[in-house]
């Protein structure tokens, strides 16, 4: 199991997912999906910037970049590494 | 030839009776914008056109020709008047952009009933006051939003049937929930129409206010009338083209443009129900062939972010034009669409108030980049002085735009807010509470919102109704919300708070708070950033003044502080 694609699946769902709503995967398309909105998108990076201790600027927190679990655990790293 | 033809032959010979002719629309007579958008199209030979061409982010795609357009939309209808609906009722749409949403308004409207749609997006707090305040009696919503119902229902006596539209069986219904199946019922053939007249009201629309909570926009059949000419003049749409409004219907653009114009116009639309993405957007485009694009400029700024090249994949050879709402329209955007689509954004503005296009870029007519446009014909508009409300005599001055009353798609109250709704109007003049300039050629200018309501990718947010949320965390001793530049959103939400004691400011703390407002407003209306302040600024007598804060985070000069505490 992947601890960074875990930690940010179980953030997306217990913040932008309704009860009962059907799980997500790593593949799930989060803003293409309507699950995270371009608005909400800002709350998901403040987390991952806050919980990493990284800066995602602007220009790479494209809606591509945030559409999927596995999207967003490779930026995440991208910015970890450096 | 556009549809506009030349401006000054149209303002000279304009009249509101062109639109009701065109549309076989005898005053006195019954008008049902329901019919007007399935029926009446169907009699007109165009049965079998497309009516909505649907696709879903995964790209599941349907299509419905007017006349499934009409036989579905009677299904809505048959099932609503079974369920005790009645005309004045109000039935809300809270849905994604599923076609279920586009049928089921011209449904509602076909028995009488007001359509009610509500942003998808809000959160609980949002949808209960403005189900509330509507004493809303049905609501058709989706199994991903039902929670949000859930969780209001039993403050809200009124609201007596959920319906469902995506029920799959996997978990019980739950009280006054009922499963409704449109393509499961199949498409009813005949249903007769609720003879609703020009002043019957016909949706309702809810807008942020500066001191109050969300007011109800009341509008009636006859706003068909100005609707249908606007879009046919301004938007250019002939029976060939296929049209992409890219609003959510939860918006009044979203509706007056992207359901009523086009479907009483008889063209084809498309709708894309799917988040934002240059790549999307762009293949949708040539996937459909579309011909013309209404959009607003927080997209098109995100498409200039997106960079040209990812445009060179694509063939968008098909636009023919495109127009855009919700925000002003920078010139960089009109330019770089002249540069990458070969043609500008011609800009509209209007308002829910107002349910139609006032002043616009018209097509055929030189674009001035960054201009408003000029007024359509049949509509008086002018920059007053905010002292006197009347017209300034020579243009270059900043004022507020005012509106003679009288357009046929005026809204004709708030929702149980008549004095709101007086408040609208000063010497004759209705108030947009926008601020513009004239030019010598007659073209309007934005400069900006004559209030603090904060216009935040072309959609209204009131600093109040986010104030109130914020008061409800429990670290929040007071706050002041005010509107931040942003590149791309034009302006974005900022919060400004006191902790309570025993709370500390901190990085998780902003995000906590962000998040709650989100949930309980919604995404449109949380705070891009929280400042933790010792104080706010007030007044002697207590009250804060926004105003130093928005001139902090503009730039600007804090005009008289002759009146602050501490000062």
């Amino acid at each position: 199991m992947d601890e960074l694609k875990e930690v940010i699946k179980n953030y997306v769902a217990s913040e932008y997912l309704e009860p009962d709503s059907d799980p997500i995967d790593y593949d799930t398309p989060l803003i293409s999906g309507g699950i995270v909105d371009s608005f909400s998108m800002v709350s998901l990076k403040r987390f991952l910037e806050n919980k990493y201790h990284i800066q995602i600027p602007d220009d790479k927190a494209t809606p591509e970049a945030f559409d999927s679990v596995n999207k967003i655990a490779e930026l995440v790293r991208e910015f970890t590494k450096a | 030839m556009s549809n506009f033809g030349n401006y000054e032959e149209r303002i000279k010979n304009f009249s509101w009776s062109l639109s009701e002719q065109e549309l076989g629309y005898q005053p006195g007579q019954p008008i049902n914008i329901g019919y007007y958008c399935s029926d009446r199209v169907c009699q007109q030979g165009k049965a079998d056109r497309l009516a909505l061409i649907w696709e879903g982010f995964s790209g599941e795609k349907k299509i419905y020709t007017y006349d499934d357009l009409r036989r579905y939309s009677n299904t809505f209808a048959r099932f609503l008047a079974d369920s005790g609906i009645k005309a004045g009722d109000r039935v809300c749409l809270f849905m994604d952009r599923v076609p279920e949403l586009y049928i089921g308004f011209v449904g509602i409207l076909k028995t009488g009933a007001i359509a009610q749609p509500l942003f998808s997006a809000f959160g609980e707090d949002s949808l209960f006051v403005r189900l509330e305040n509507a004493q809303t009696s049905a609501i058709f919503t989706q199994r991903k939003h039902v929670a949000k119902v859930r969780k209001i229902r039993d403050r809200l006596p009124s609201l007596q049937h959920i319906f469902i539209v995506d029920y799959d069986g996997k978990s019980p219904l739950q009280e006054r929930e009922e499963a409704f199946s449109m393509e499961g019922l199949g498409g009813v053939e005949h249903y007769d129409i609720y003879p609703t007249y020009a002043e019957s009201p016909s949706v309702l629309h809810y807008t942020s206010g500066t001191t109050g909570m969300p007011k109800g926009v009341q509008h009636v059949h006859y706003s068909l009338i100005s609707q249908y000419i606007t879009a046919k003049w301004v938007l250019d749409l002939t029976d060939d083209d296929i049209y992409w409004c890219t609003a959510d219907p939860g918006w009044v653009t979203g509706t007056s443009y992207g359901i009523i114009a086009p479907f009483a116009l008889g063209v084809t639309q498309c709708v894309l129900d799917s988040g934002f993405s240059a790549e999307a957007w762009y293949r949708f485009i040539e996937k459909n062939k579309v011909t013309v694009w209404y959009s607003a400029p927080t997209a098109i700024r995100s498409l200039m972010k997106a960079g040209d090249e990812i445009i060179k994949k694509f063939d968008l050879s098909s636009l023919r034009h495109l127009a855009s709402v919700g925000e002003p329209l920078n010139p960089e955007a009109v330019n770089w669409s002249i540069r990458v689509f070969g043609k500008p954004f011609h800009d509209t503005y209007w308002q829910t108030e107002t349910g139609c296009i006032l002043i616009s870029n018209f097509p055929g007519m030189p674009v001035k980049p960054g201009s408003m446009g000029r007024p359509f014909p049949g509509i008086t508009a002018t920059v007053l002085s905010p002292n006197t409300y009347e017209p300034y005599p020579q243009p270059g001055k900043i004022g507020l735009i005012g509106i003679k009353p009288g357009w046929p798609s005026m809204m004709r109250g708030y929702w149980k807010n008549e004095e709101a709704y007086k408040n609208k109007f000063k010497n004759g003049w209705y108030l947009t509470g926008d601020r513009a300039r004239l030019d010598s050629d007659g073209y309007f200018w934005f400069v900006g919102r004559d209030d603090d309501i904060i216009n935040t990718a072309g959609h209204l947010v009131s600093p109040f109704e986010v104030e109130s949320a914020l008061l409800e965390h429990q670290a929040v001793a007071e706050s002041a919300v005010v509107s931040k530049p942003d590149p791309i959103n034009m302006e974005v939400v900022k919060a400004f708070v006191t902790l309570k004691p025993g709370y500390v400011a901190s990085k998780d703390m902003e995000l906590d708070i962000m998040n709650f407002i989100r949930k309980k407003l919604s995404p449109l209306a949380m705070p891009q950033e929280i400042e933790f302040v010792s104080t706010l600024p007030k007044t002697r007598s207590g009250k804060i003044m926004r105003r130093i804060l928005h001139a902090k985070e503009w730039g600007e000069e804090a005009g008289d502080t002759s009146t602050l505490e501490n000062d």
